[in-house]
């Protein structure tokens, strides 16, 4: 698996690129970086290459992942997860519920109580599956959004400054959770962020927009 | 990609077009051609102005425009002025008094002003409590407290009914603005608190209820069942002079009726830009005024004025509404008496009587118009967010619309249409009449929480692989249920306050608790009407306190969405 960025920029519909044309590539297992000030459109980009571009936005150029062109897919049959500042667990879902969310529709009646029980085990969150999402701490809410997105088995997985809520000590914990199992599952990710040592703790290419 | 949601907004725009939009145009239109001689029901097809010249000389024609115009106009001022005094008062108390208001908004019009003259009559509970002790009066005397010649009593009602609503939309105004910061701010220049309201925040916030003045001006001039209950009887107002005429025997009458309905229309309308002219007006002198300089420390009174009487009003709304609950329970109870000799369950004992099938239908009515408002306010908020793009002003515009022209304007026109079609006098006319009202009040409940909601949830559920009917049905509906639930319970109470959809599309065939109450508001047995009246303000409550409940219930061990979400 790969994910490859052709001449990619983002802009407003008829309106200038807000960021010179990029291309990258992201190997398997890998986490690219992308770094810049605020507001020169990061975030915009990785909405492009989720599929959640708001209306007016357009983007050129060309998203492939092993080739294959998601650009004119809608965002849901992608199969590009994200995870972003705010673990963003459904409220109003246990935290079992909210990891079986993602799981395909082919893994059937016990099976799919079993590969919840096996997500939160290696999350380090055995017998919460009935949990209220509000009720946990920060970092078990981030390995529960990290286990429900990949539970859905995203073929490339986008990280929207997902570390930048968590303390320090909390923050290197979490990115190698986070980056130890992207590299287990030989998934190309690619990170946002404003902090020098996520890159550098990526290992991977570092764009500047 | 591009296409997401087409399917979804163009049914939601035909249903809008049809359901909407047509019928009020059309309306307007039938209302319009008869106004100008041509009904051929009743075999008028010369365009003419005869109707408008006999309008003129109908009795009365001339003192119901001028109690229109003073009770509308009259009630709107004070009421903004109270509400804004009260406001400056009060402001950073407004979150606590608003359950203090809650009852008051959430009163239909008509069973406030049963409560109202229940409590303001000469033999009412004010007079009753007051004597013989203090008045003398042993018997009720002459007074036409209620009824009276000038409109008061239907001002007071009015005011009870709109300073609680202004109250609420200025408090979700102040929300939006800095406003501890502002005061302290003008008062460390020198200008007293009413000053600085005055100069500094007011201008603020007028601009964030003005739409609501305009609803509030539209609907004080046109408001029936209140002006039958509390206002003046012989003339009454123009709207109260309109129902009469399209109901009297003699269909002739219908003519001038009609052209009266355009003139009630002409009217909101000239209202509407007299207020805005006076915008202008108020604008230029207030900034003249305010570059004066003038630090005014001595604005305290006129606010404890404007508190007082905020007080007071809400005061008697509470109590009309106890005095309903009294009456329907009572008794024996002759006049002097502070309370009911003797009490009794008999008025309640016998839905046979007339109020078991008034419920019925009422329930009925509510909960179909409830249910397809709701649907379709979820259908056009789903496809805005499939489009991915904001309300087009226009869009936002048409839903106001129902709000801001009077219903007489164009129902009578609408329901000879109706006629013409066959479902006039059924469930289905009644339903539809009521939607016209019920439907934007659903929608403007809605919408702001509806986009408050975290879009990255939406992402989040995408990415995952859910299609847009499963981000809608598992993330968005659950995660909304609380303003779903009010939304709901907002509409259902505008629909058992309906007055005039139900009367005209009914044709007297569907008796909802609403027409019956008003119907026998004047000279039937008050432990009778209490009962209809208790009914009609209860309904909404219940509404209300199921959308309270209900969310909290479902959700009692999801800590994310108790209390603040939406």
């Amino acid at each position: 698996m790969s994910l490859d960025l052709t001449a990619v920029s983002v802009g407003a519909k008829g309106g200038a690129p807000l960021f010179a044309a990029i291309t990258l590539r992201v190997e398997a297992g890998q986490v690219g970086t992308l770094m810049g000030p605020s507001g020169i459109g990061k975030s915009t980009l990785l909405d492009a290459i989720g599929g959640h571009l708001a209306h007016g936005f357009a983007v050129s150029g060309r998203v492939a992942l092993d080739g294959r062109d998601v650009l004119s897919l809608p965002a849901e049959a992608r199969r590009i997860g994200v995870l972003f500042q705010d673990a963003m667990l459904f409220p109003h879902l246990s935290v079992g519920d909210n990891l079986a969310f993602g799981l395909a529709r082919s893994i059937r009646g016990a099976a799919r109580k079993v590969a919840v029980e096996e997500a939160l085990d290696q999350a380090g969150l055995a017998g919460f599956a009935t949990r209220d999402p509000a009720t946990l701490s920060g970092g078990q809410r981030a390995r529960a959004a990290l286990m429900r997105a990949l539970l859905a088995q995203p073929q490339a997985l986008l990280l929207d400054e997902p570390f930048s809520r968590l303390d320090a000590d909390l923050r290197a914990e979490i990115r190698s959770f986070v980056f130890d199992h992207l590299r287990a599952r030989a998934i190309p990710a690619l990170l946002v962020t404003h902090d020098a040592s996520d890159a550098e703790a990526a290992g991977g290419m570092v764009v500047q927009l | 990609m591009r296409g997401e949601g087409r399917a979804l907004r163009a049914v939601v725009a035909a249903v809008l077009l049809g359901g909407f939009v047509l019928p009020i145009i059309a309306g307007f239109a039938q209302t319009g051609r008869a106004a100008f001689g041509v009904l051929p029901a009743i075999g008028a097809n010369e365009w003419s102005l005869a109707p408008w010249i006999k309008l003129m000389g109908l009795p009365g024609f001339s003192t119901s425009l001028r109690l229109t115009l003073v009770t509308g106009i009259g009630s709107t001022v004070l009421a903004l002025i109270l509400a804004t005094g009260f406001a400056a008062l009060m402001h950073s108390r407004l979150a606590t008094t608003r359950r203090l208001l809650t009852p008051l908004l959430a009163a239909p019009h008509a069973a406030l002003a049963i409560g109202l003259a229940f409590l303001l009559a000469p033999s009412g509970w004010i007079a009753r409590i007051l004597s013989p002790g203090l008045t003398g009066w042993d018997r009720p005397p002459g007074l036409a407290t209620v009824n009276d010649g000038w409109g008061l009593a239907l001002i007071v009602g009015l005011l009870i009914k709109e300073v609680p609503f202004l109250l609420l939309v200025i408090g979700s105004a102040l929300g939006q603005l800095p406003v501890r910061e502002q005061l302290a701010a003008g008062r460390a220049l020198g200008y007293g608190r009413g000053m600085v309201w005055a100069k500094v925040i007011l201008p603020q916030v007028y601009p964030l209820i003005r739409l609501p003045i305009f609803i509030v001006l539209a609907f004080a001039l046109s408001v029936v069942d209140m002006a039958i209950i509390l206002g003046p009887s012989n003339p009454p107002t123009l709207a109260v002079a309109i129902v009469r005429w399209f109901s009297a025997p003699d269909i002739a009458l219908i003519l001038p009726a009609s052209a009266a309905a355009l003139l009630q229309a002409a009217v909101v309308a000239g209202a509407v830009a007299l207020w805005i002219g006076a915008e202008k007006l108020a604008r230029w002198v207030g900034l003249w005024w305010l570059r004066r300089g003038g630090r005014g420390l001595a604005s305290g009174p006129g606010l404890m004025l404007a508190g007082g009487a905020v007080f007071g009003l809400l005061a008697l709304g509470l109590l009309a509404l106890a005095s309903l609950v009294v009456w329907s329970f009572a008794w024996r109870w002759s006049f002097p008496q502070a309370l009911p000799e003797s009490w009794s369950l008999k008025g309640w004992m016998t839905p046979g009587n007339g109020w078991g099938r008034a419920l019925k239908a009422s329930l009925v009515i509510g909960l179909a118009t409830t249910l397809a408002s709701l649907t379709l306010a979820i259908a056009w908020l789903e496809g805005e967010d499939r489009a991915r793009r904001g309300r087009a002003g226009w869009a936002q515009a048409l839903i106001y619309l129902p709000l801001l022209v009077p219903q007489i304007g164009f129902l009578y026109g609408l329901n000879v249409l109706f006629l013409a079609i066959g479902i006039s006098g059924g469930m289905l006319a009644v339903i539809w009449a009521q939607m016209l009202f019920v439907f934007p009040y659903v929608m403007i409940a809605l919408s702001d929480p509806w986009r408050a909601l975290d879009r990255q949830h939406l992402r989040a559920a995408a990415a995952l692989g859910a299609p847009p009917w499963r981000r809608l049905v598992a993330v968005k509906l659950p995660m909304l249920v609380r303003p779903l639930m009010v939304a709901a319970a907002i509409g259902f109470a505008v629909s058992i306050a309906q007055y005039l959809p139900t009367l005209f599309m009914g044709a007297g065939r569907i008796a909802t608790l609403t027409t019956e109450a008003v119907t026998l508001a004047s000279g039937s047995d008050r432990r009778v009407v209490g009962v209809y009246a208790v009914l009609q303000a209860g309904l909404p409550f219940l509404a209300y306190g199921a959308a309270l409940l209900v969310p909290g219930l479902v959700y009692r061990n999801r800590r994310g969405l108790q209390g603040g979400a939406g």
